[in-house]
């Protein structure tokens, strides 16, 4: 079998996501209640929702979305410091491209570019390097987002445009991480996840035993999942098989790419120029101790939340749209329930952060199943 | 935001620590700067934002395919029983 077959077509093989949605049939049919599995990865929603697994499984099997998108969760005043940032004047503002749709108070980074502000989209943050060479006499700021599988690309970046001796090179850090937003929806008294198909890409670097202690503490399971759709129904059977055997551990059906302790060499470029923050705020969730990243108090020089502190707005209530973001973010509603959802709240106008991303839950849904 | 896709090496570039990728079809650089073993011509990586985040281990990839046929075939003899 060649590398091609292994990696995607035998993974998308109708005949065994068939048998395999037998035997998750056959696992759950007596259950009194259904299932409700969680994913906090836009990818996997996107899997879900493309290939219509959600459709394909037994009703005793829900699919609900989690805060999978980092774009998605970022706080308005975020957004506001990159607009800020983005006016100062001799800047560049660089960024990857799902930022730019996202409202902030006033505006998105897209319409700040079209009344004429310097906002460039990159393919790879290693891009910023070249900008940043390329135009000496302007600052070049580097807005960074991402989880913990974006986190390292950063860290990367920053390692060698300290080894370059880049000094216009700065960067505004918004990495937020994964475990912490997932305690927090469990803590919740209202929180009704039984289980969780756990990030497959975040896994990649933080190795699969950081899940360990959120599996014992809740008692879920708990399955790291590739993004085929075979790999999320055999995630699925995974998580009825610990289910019905009364298990809450972490298992790995996406072990072609997840090791237990994961990428090292990312792990110890991360550490080096970044720690946890106190507390960062989820836009729709709310405060959450220890998730994201910031940088540590050496590297102050090339922090823009530091450098430039007076464009960076301190966190503030927001201003809400009318739309349920923050109940699509934590599970407990679905893009379809909320009033604006493909009305006044659209991919190319959107109103909530979860429209906004090619990879929140509510494109996903407009975009495969607006009609239905 | 994190897609990473499965990739294959066409090239490397040691001094620069940079690699020609085949992804799907399409010609790609991907930096090899995060990737702690030695990759040659021929490895996939799944590539994210133009960085490779690790090496996707082909036999861990075989095996799981093996796993699934075989929970699928004890399936279909459950069936039958």
């Amino acid at each position: 079998m060649s590398g091609t077959e292994l990696l995607y077509s035998a993974l998308r093989a109708p005949d065994k996501i068939h048998s395999m949605q037998r035997i998750i049939e056959r696992l759950c049919h007596n259950y009194q209640r259904p299932v409700r599995i969680m994913e906090v990865c836009g990818g996997h929603t996107h899997t879900i929702v493309k290939y219509g697994l959600d459709q394909l499984v037994p009703e005793q099997v829900r699919f609900v979305h989690g805060p999978g998108c980092p774009v998605c969760v970022l706080p308005q005043h975020r957004i506001d410091a990159a607009l800020q940032l983005a006016a100062m004047p001799d800047t560049i503002l660089v960024t990857l491209g799902d930022m730019l749709k996202i409202p902030g108070t006033q505006s998105s980074l897209q319409q700040a570019r079209a009344t004429g502000g310097d906002i460039r989209v990159v393919y790879s943050p290693l891009d910023a390097l070249t900008i940043a060479q390329k135009n000496p006499e302007h600052r070049v700021i580097y807005f960074a987002i991402g989880f913990e599988t974006t986190a390292p690309m950063t860290a990367l970046l920053i390692e060698q445009a300290q080894q370059q001796k880049l000094a216009n090179l700065f960067f505004h850090i918004n990495h937020v991480l994964i475990p912490p937003a997932m305690e927090m929806i469990l803590s919740t008294p209202e929180c009704s996840v039984d289980a969780f198909i756990a990030p497959g890409h975040v896994s990649v670097i933080t190795g699969s035993d950081i899940f360990t202690p959120i599996a014992r503490r809740f008692q879920k399971p708990l399955v790291i999942s590739g993004f085929e759709p075979m790999d999320i129904m055999a995630s699925v059977e995974r998580i009825l098989h610990q289910l019905n055997h009364n298990e809450a551990k972490v298992e790995n059906t996406y072990s072609r790419s997840v090791t237990s302790q994961g990428n090292r060499k990312a792990q110890r470029l991360m550490e080096r120029y970044f720690e946890p923050r106190a507390t960062f705020l989820w836009r729709g969730i709310g405060a959450i101790p220890q998730s994201a990243l910031q940088f540590r108090t050496e590297f102050a020089d090339i922090d823009a939340e530091v450098r430039f502190a007076e464009h960076c707005p301190a966190p503030a209530p927001e201003s809400g749209h009318g739309c349920i973001c923050g109940s699509i973010l934590t599970g407990q509603a679905h893009p379809q329930e909320c009033p604006l959802f493909a009305k006044q709240c659209t991919p190319t106008n959107p109103q909530g952060s979860c429209m906004v991303s090619n990879e929140g839950a509510c494109s996903a849904y407009y975009k495969y199943r607006r009609d239905q | 935001m994190c897609l990473a896709i499965p990739s294959q090496i066409t090239s490397i570039d040691a001094e620069t620590d940079m690699a020609t990728v085949d992804t799907m079809g399409v010609s790609r650089t991907a930096n090899l700067g995060l990737i702690d073993e030695k990759v040659s011509v021929g490895d996939w990586v799944l590539v994210h934002v133009g960085i490779a985040m690790t090496q996707i281990d082909e036999k861990e990839a075989r095996q799981t395919l093996e796993l699934y046929e075989q929970m699928i075939k004890a399936d279909m003899e459950n069936e039958a029983v």
